[in-house]
């Protein structure tokens, strides 16, 4: 089942190179609509709260002890149906973004799906490692084949800082091997390395190697620094799958990986990590105000988000890892939404500059609702998904240390003002000026745009005016997004029915900490976002 | 005095007459055979001569465990050993010699000539030099001199006594030579390569010599089984037996490339012609490796803890400077030779990750098996780049300058994706099959406690993976200036294109399935005395 989710893809990625140029578009957004298919199907074939299942085991390189393993549990389904969601919602809303090479962009995209499907369903960590390290080789080629100009250095220091992780995840993944073969025969399934007895000097050098390496590519304070260079090069659509799933795969190791295998050193490491979590959403947050460019203030906004996921894995309770896990949905979701819709400015106004958009909201009110439902779902708001998993998260936050969870709670602060600010320059006040739609981004062809136009706020103001609303296809993109939103806003049972068997098998069974399930948080004190 | 007829294995050495025959008859043909047939003549002989060769070898191979002890034998009255690695290791050269003969028969690219001069006497730039070019004459001997190489090259890893070892060394030496300065284009370029090889080659040689006088000075034998019986019963005068392991470790290192013997690589891979240095980059090294392992683990493997701490400082200098030095080049076969340089060192942390059997767990990679499956990915990934480097060129031949190959990913984009195919697998990307052959390298060096070498390895990984990634960069995401002339992809025949379309082929099947390969590498069991 779940090879036949990753062959789909990756099939379709190894074709679309040789079929006509014209239908490359129609049929990747086909072939990622089949593995939607697929993703649900296998989440219906899901028991929640059986641990891993749908496994498949192959003797893969029998003299490394590498098996082909293949399973989910409750954070690998998760993952894998907003994998399969996230696709074709990019492919949809970013139109325009291939249109270069349609042929290369819908290859690589669904490469990119295909291995990400991998990383989340690998059980073993060998093929974990391998995967990992190959989603890479498509996202290089889409970050710098099809952004704006500078991309190729963007692209290369996106590839430099993921490949030094890996490396230094190799050391740790290479000691693990050693570890294995000295207690009898040598093993990389998960279920092996779990019952593994490593030392505890071992286990931590082991555990720097894997987290550093999802540090990068979560990413954490020191190492972040990719981020933003690589969202505001990036097309919208391109950054969406990076931030919003290829990201996931630092914080889905994390839980997987450091807390699963090295449970000890990852208690050892708490203070330190937590410390750096905590700067991550205050930091994050700060510089994200100040931005200018939008693409790279939603790509900074992230480095918060990703503060609070990592703290919630790392405060050891069942209600940080279960809001931890759901944080990752929440994110990709809302994240990915405010990605398309300021994409979806940036091709009409031809710019990312902020503060040369301005007073958008009369001529494309629809845009504007979809911009604020995502942006409030950001930062958090009451009855959108989003506030759900922050909450758990800044409760277990509090349950841990009083000033951590005082301090993570300014995250929230912070967050209002730059969602705000943003939305405020972007849609309200006078009109500016509208460069040239050619200028930068890639699509040009928007009616409307033009250097030339005059300099006073009348003549201003009716160029503005101008500018069409969200289209059919714009809005049916996005609009899984955001039922999703409020879905689960509302009701957020179903996924943490999901998630939190995981997140008490992994916190008992492994780390071994007690403590109660979260409920849900009271639902009925929430404010409608718009 | 009684003259004893010395016992020839015939059968298990015949890989090795197969060769040599066919190299001296390459000879007789250049005499005897006119010019305008020679060749093709030569050609066919040659492809002939490494296939059949190739068969015998996988006959031996199969038949290796009926031999001898039943893991090979020790032939020729002592002086070659064919034991499983030995034809592990025939097979790989004879596979990349027809690779290199398929490369040296590619007339397409120059109109018709092959890319060796017309007339290696006649001066650069002289009456003689245009005189050849224009009556389109060609050497045909290169055929032969790159058969005596493969012929030194194979006795090279499996010979028994260090008086064999050495002159293997000078067979496979001496046309590798010749055949650096034969370049039709560039040809001083190409003339000071091989007058640069040959001096610095002779000098190490000299050191080698040097060596086995000192070892045998200490064994009083030149056989690896008799220095490892006096190794093992420790006689006195270790001096001579340490200092002996040095010069010998001088000769060899030269050959792989290794820091501080690397000087002569970047400048012989850029002069050589092109075809040469795909072959001789990937060929050399697995023979020069093959004779290290066979040096190490059999002759001194119990003087483990005196030669390893070398060969961590060695292996450790000779990845940092390979890597950060190819950073700064601006000519893509320059940028070549300091990654072999950055490989080699990849290489002898494998060799230094030697470990007693009885430290293994079952089924656990050994250094041997890491090393041969290194060397088998790292020659097909090689020949490949090389290859595609013949393709790539100007109005002035060959155009290895940086600046030519700007946006080639937009002119000819199944080229550069080719190319940045090898450089992937060069740079250790998984799904590639440089990736597991790191793997297994770093692996065994980790298992026998040299972590501090393994984790220089990986810094040194890091900075290679920017050389690589930056010249992908630059094929692909950048716009050529206006003002620069670019080269562009010369279609070539089907020699090359199949040489480059099976190393491609093999580097991504060895990446994501290298387990019948591994196996095969750890079948070949253990070298025997």
């Amino acid at each position: 089942m779940l090879t036949v989710l990753i062959l789909v893809p990756l099939v379709g990625a190894l074709v679309i190179p040789f079929l006509p140029a014209a239908t490359a578009r129609s049929i990747a957004i086909g072939v990622s609509a089949g593995t939607l298919g697929l993703g649900v199907a296998a989440a219906t074939m899901y028991d929640v709260g059986s641990g891993m299942q749908l496994e498949e085991k192959v003797s893969w390189i029998e003299s490394f002890g590498v098996h082909y393993a293949l399973g989910v549990d409750g954070l690998g389904i998760l993952m894998v149906l907003l994998t399969v969601v996230i696709t074709p919602v990019v492919m949809l809303a970013g139109w325009h973004e291939g249109e270069e090479a349609p042929r290369s962009y819908y290859a690589w995209m669904l490469a990119l799906e295909a291995l990400s499907l991998a990383v989340f369903c690998a059980t073993d960590v060998f093929l974990f490692y391998v995967v990992f390290e190959a989603t890479l080789i498509p996202a290089y080629f889409l970050v710098g084949g099809f952004g704006k100009e500078g991309r190729g250095a963007a692209a290369s220091k996106f590839l430099m800082f993921q490949l030094a992780g890996g490396l230094v995840l190799l050391a740790s993944v290479i000691g693990l091997y050693v570890v294995s073969s000295q207690q009898g025969e040598p093993s990389y399934l998960l279920e092996d390395l779990q019952d593994l007895d490593i030392s505890t000097g071992a286990g931590r050098w082991l555990f720097v190697g894997f987290f550093v390496a999802f540090a990068i590519k979560a990413p954490l304070f020191p190492v972040h620094t990719w981020l933003a260079d690589t969202t505001e090069k990036a097309t919208p659509g391109v950054s969406v799958m990076l931030v919003c799933v290829l990201d996931k795969i630092g914080t889905f190791g994390m839980l997987r990986f450091c807390l699963g295998i090295f449970p000890e050193a990852s208690q050892w490491a708490t203070p330190v990590v937590v410390t750096l979590a905590v700067i991550s959403i205050i930091y994050g947050a700060l510089v994200a105000i100040a931005q200018d460019d939008v693409l790279r203030l939603i790509g900074l906004t992230s480095l918060s988000h990703f503060g609070f996921i990592t703290l919630g894995i790392f405060v050891f309770s069942t209600q940080g890892s279960s809001g931890a896990i759901l944080y990752m949905v929440n994110h990709g979701i809302g994240t990915a939404a405010l990605f398309l819709v300021a994409g979806y400015l940036i091709s009409r106004r031809g710019t990312t500059l902020i503060s040369e958009m301005g007073g958008l909201e009369k001529a494309t009110p629809v845009l504007a609702g979809l911009m604020l439902v995502a942006g409030l779902a950001t930062l958090g708001l009451p009855g959108l998904s989003p506030f759900v998993s922050e909450f758990l998260v800044l409760l277990a936050a509090f349950d841990y240390a009083w000033w951590v969870g005082a301090f993570a709670v300014t995250g929230i602060v912070l967050a209002a003002i730059y969602v705000l600010w943003m939305y405020q320059r972007i849609f309200t006040g006078p009109g500016h000026e509208i460069a040239g739609a050619a200028d930068g981004h890639g699509h040009a062809g928007h009616d409307g745009a033009g250097a030339s136009s005059g300099s006073t706020a009348t003549a201003v103001r009716s160029k503005v005016e101008t500018i069409p609303d969200a289209t059919p296809r714009e809005i049916l993109a996005v609009a899984p997004l955001m039922v999703a939103l409020v879905l689960f806003g509302f009701f957020p049972q179903p996924l943490l029915d999901v998630s939190n068997p995981y997140a008490e098998q992994l916190l008992q069974q492994q780390v071994g900490v007690q403590d109660d399930a979260p409920e849900v948080p009271p639902a009925d004190d929430a404010e409608t976002g718009e | 005095m009684d003259f004893i007829k010395p016992t020839i294995e015939y059968v298990e050495l015949l890989p090795l007459f197969i060769v040599f025959g066919v190299a001296a008859l390459g000879v007789v043909v250049e005499a005897f055979v006119a010019r305008e047939r020679r060749h093709v003549v030569q050609v066919s002989l040659a492809a002939a001569g490494v296939v059949g060769a190739f068969a015998a070898t996988v006959v031996v191979g199969l038949d290796l465990d009926k031999t001898g002890s039943g893991r090979g034998l020790v032939g020729a009255e002592g002086s070659v050993v064919v034991d499983g690695p030995s034809v592990y290791l025939w097979g790989l050269i004879l596979i990349f010699a027809l690779g290199g003969v398929a490369l040296f028969a590619e007339r397409r690219l120059e109109a018709g000539v092959p890319a060796f001069a017309g007339q290696a006497a006649a001066l650069p730039g002289s009456e003689g030099e245009r005189e050849a070019s224009t009556k389109g004459l060609a050497h045909t001997e290169v055929y032969p001199l790159v058969m005596f190489a493969v012929g030194g090259m194979m006795l090279f890893p499996a010979s028994g006594d260090l008086l064999t070892m050495f002159v293997a060394l000078e067979v496979l030496s001496l046309p590798l030579y010749l055949l650096c300065g034969l370049a039709r284009r560039r040809r001083l370029l190409s003339q000071e390569a091989a007058l640069k090889y040959f001096l610095l080659g002779a000098f190490s040689s000299g050191f080698f010599l040097y060596g086995v006088a000192l070892v045998y000075g200490y064994a009083g034998s030149m056989s690896f089984g008799a220095i490892h019986t006096s190794v093992v019963n420790g006689s006195d005068n270790r001096t001579l037996l340490l200092l002996g392991i040095a010069m010998l470790s001088v000769g060899l290192l030269f050959k792989v490339g290794a820091v501080p013997f690397q000087a002569w690589t970047p400048d012989v891979y850029q002069g050589a012609p092109t075809a040469v240095t795909a072959f001789m980059s990937a060929a050399t090294k697995i023979a020069a490796f093959g004779a290290i392992l066979r040096l190490y683990y059999v002759a001194f493997g119990a003087d483990r803890w005196d030669w390893q701490p070398m060969m961590w400082v060695i292996a450790i200098l000779t990845m940092l400077v390979g890597a950060v030095l190819a950073c700064v080049q601006t000519d893509v076969k320059r940028m070549l030779a300091y990654s072999s340089i950055a490989h080699t060192g990849f290489l002898l942390t494998g060799v230094l990750g030697v470990q007693a059997a009885s430290e293994l767990a079952d089924s656990q990679i050994t250094s041997l098996q890491a090393v041969l499956f290194y060397l088998t990915v790292y020659g097909f990934a090689t020949v490949g780049a090389f290859a595609v480097v013949t393709l790539v060129r100007d109005a002035n031949g060959e155009a290895p300058s940086f600046v030519r190959w700007t946006g080639l990913g937009k002119r000819s984009p199944v080229v550069a994706g080719v190319f940045s195919l090898f450089l992937l697998s060069m740079a250790g990307i998984p799904l590639t099959s440089g990736f597991i052959g790191k793997w297994a390298v770093f692996t065994v060096a980790m298992s026998s406690g040299a972590w501090p070498v393994v984790l220089v390895a990986i810094a040194s990984s890091i900075i290679a993976v920017y050389f690589y990634v930056r010249y992908i960069r630059l094929m692909f995401f950048t716009d050529p200036d206006p003002d620069d002339e670019v080269a562009s992809v010369t279609t070539p025949s089907l020699f090359t294109s199949v040489t480059i379309a099976v190393c491609a082929v093999v580097t991504v099947v060895l990446g994501v399935v290298p387990g019948p390969v591994l196996d095969l590498a750890a079948q070949v069991g253990d070298f025997i005395r």
